[in-house]
């Protein structure tokens, strides 16, 4: 029994320095609202997603994800499809999901799907998978929340062995077993990077290490500084099933706009109605200016404010929580084109800069 | 509820369950000083990394083991495993139900699927030999650690304590006073449906006074 393990946070959360700083963006398909808030369709909104992540590689950010969605809120749900897009139109810019609900998908497909957007992106496609904490895929595709830690604790498994290449054999309880089968298009230049999105749970933390997945903290609520110990458990774990470091990455979402006060100012009333719609639906109480005030200051997990302000708490939290990643999930329904398409902007073009500066020692 | 002995006083915790919820409980609990034991549904090999880096000062064990030696159980496990626990593990004990059945967002769990119960009298009811009581469910897990605040403060926050035998629903009431939360007694495990999901207090972040007054605003339009 080692006991030592507990003792030095800072240093051990130190190990994922040596990996370089990526600054990404997150969306979900937000479903957009024009300059008057009419909706606009789900197809224009598809056809803008395009554009933003046209726009994030011009000025300048690392890595564009979207989220698997199946609602009229969030109408993405083949976001690998939307990837392909923005992959024809750039040339630097990583491109990834954020999460794919592996839970309800088949991991051969995944991986094809992701394998065949790394060939059209030339290296750039990333994956992203999560258990995913909304659920509306599940009936959708006609599988039973019951089977919710069963479904990924499998699925996971499969993609691990599809990622190492070559024929797979594998056999499961929740899917057919295969047999040797070759699985295309092959890898050009090793795997792509593959990720796990993580809630809450230290045995998913544990799960990643084991099948040597990155890591990636979504922290949506609460304080981001809770996360801490699961950077260290990362680590510790993958040390303990003899692999290397890996990346540890912070998914949070927020709202850069020129200063904090139209920051908030945009994002609230849309904050407060998803939420509330939500809170319907998931049982939870709905938020409050002072709950929503908590959320965007220095101990909550909304990164909404000026670039200064957002740039210095995504610094922060990166050192806090020894990670050297952060997906800021953009955009909420019912934000017009332009509103996101100016978070683009000035997170690229001031927030980056200034977080590299917070963090260059 | 025969046979159960409700101790004069708490000192060791167990906890069942080291998902979202399980790990935040326990460490409340090892920071207002009690011992604490945690298990999962695998060996404690499994967890005792978890439990060192997570859940510092908490001692991984067998489930079994860990009930046996505890004056108090928190039961932190998805509620569609329930009907794979065995209630003998908990006979004679002390139970604190944190769990919850929202069939939206977790999927339809048929034993708890009946509208005349609240979930924690069927859990009551499958753990014939245990005493059953309802509390720590209803604040979000991510809000349980900073939500708390010392006996006295004047923005202290409320967690609910529902049980059938008021004895222990007390002793449950002081270790919700001690983690730093008011505990609010509700007289009946029946009268714990106010905490679930759905309700009026489920996820909120309340003062006693809030508190009160959604219980009383709801009783006033049932």
């Amino acid at each position: 029994m080692t006991t030592s393990t507990t003792e030095s946070p800072r240093e051990s959360t130190g190990g994922s320095t040596r990996f370089p700083l990526v600054l990404g963006l997150d969306t979900f398909g937000d479903h957009e609202h024009d300059a008057v808030d009419r909706p606009l369709s789900h197809a224009q909104t598809i056809r803008n997603v395009v554009e933003e992540g046209v726009l994030a590689e011009q000025v300048g950010v690392d890595f564009f994800g979207i989220g698997e969605h199946h609602t009229d809120d969030f109408p993405m749900p083949a976001a690998d499809v939307v990837l392909a897009a923005i992959a024809a139109r750039t040339k630097r810019i990583h491109l990834g999901s954020a999460v794919t609900v592996l839970s309800s998908d088949d991991p051969v497909r995944v991986f094809q799907r992701f394998s065949t957007l790394n060939a059209i992106s030339s290296g750039r496609a990333e994956v992203v998978l999560g258990r995913g904490s909304s659920i509306d895929s599940f009936p959708l595709f006609g599988y039973d929340l019951a089977d919710y830690e069963d479904l990924f604790e499998e699925k996971v498994n499969l993609f691990a062995e599809l990622l190492k290449g070559g024929p797979v054999t594998w056999q499961g309880n929740l899917r057919p077993s295969l047999n040797s089968l070759d699985v295309v298009p092959y890898a050009e230049a090793g795997p792509f990077p593959a990720w796990i999105g993580v809630g809450g749970s230290p045995q998913s933390v544990v799960r990643a290490a084991h099948y040597g997945f990155s890591l990636m903290l979504a922290i949506i609520g609460g304080s981001p500084a809770r996360f801490r110990p699961f950077s260290r458990l990362f680590l510790q774990a993958l040390e303990k099933f003899g692999r290397e470091p890996l990346p540890i990455g912070v998914h949070s979402p927020g709202h850069v706009a020129d200063t904090d006060e139209k920051a908030l100012e945009e994002f609230w009333p849309r904050w407060l109605h998803i939420i509330t719609k939500m809170s319907k639906v998931r049982g939870f109480a709905i938020p409050t200016m002072e709950s929503f005030r908590f959320e965007v200051g220095p101990q909550g997990a909304l990164f909404i404010g000026s670039p200064e302000t957002v740039a210095q708490k995504i610094a922060a939290n990166l050192k806090t929580l020894g990670a050297n990643r952060f997906d800021l999930k953009f955009g909420m329904p019912g934000l017009s084109p332009d509103s996101l398409l100016k978070n683009i902007e000035l997170y690229g073009t001031k927030v980056i800069p200034l977080v590299r500066e917070l963090l260059a020692d | 509820m025969s046979g159960v002995l409700i101790p004069s006083s708490v000192q060791r915790i167990a906890v069942l369950g080291a998902g979202h919820v399980g790990p935040v409980i326990a460490r409340i609990a090892i920071d207002a000083g009690f011992e604490v034991a945690v298990a999962a549904s695998g060996s404690p090999e499994n967890l005792e990394l978890i439990t060192q880096v997570v859940m510092p000062g908490a001692e991984a064990r067998w489930a079994a083991d860990a009930a046996a030696a505890a004056d108090l159980l928190v039961l932190a496990i998805p509620l569609h495993r329930f009907s794979a626990l065995d209630p003998g593990l908990l006979a004679g004990k002390l139970v604190v139900d944190a769990m919850n059945y929202w069939a939206p967002a977790d999927g339809v769990v048929r034993m708890f699927q009946g509208q005349e119960l609240s979930s924690s009298e069927i859990v009551q009811r499958q753990l014939s030999q245990s005493t059953v009581v309802k509390s720590l469910n209803q604040i979000a897990y991510q809000d349980l650690e900073d939500g708390r605040r010392p006996a006295g403060s004047p923005d202290r926050h409320a967690i609910g304590v529902a049980g059938n035998d008021a004895a222990a629903a007390k002793l449950v009431g002081e270790v919700i006073d001690r983690i730093g939360y008011d505990p609010i007694l509700l007289p009946s495990l029946s009268a714990g449906r106010i905490l679930q999901p759905g309700g009026p207090i489920f996820g909120a972040v309340l003062a006693r006074s809030e508190f009160e007054l959604a219980i009383h605003t709801t009783a006033v339009h049932a």
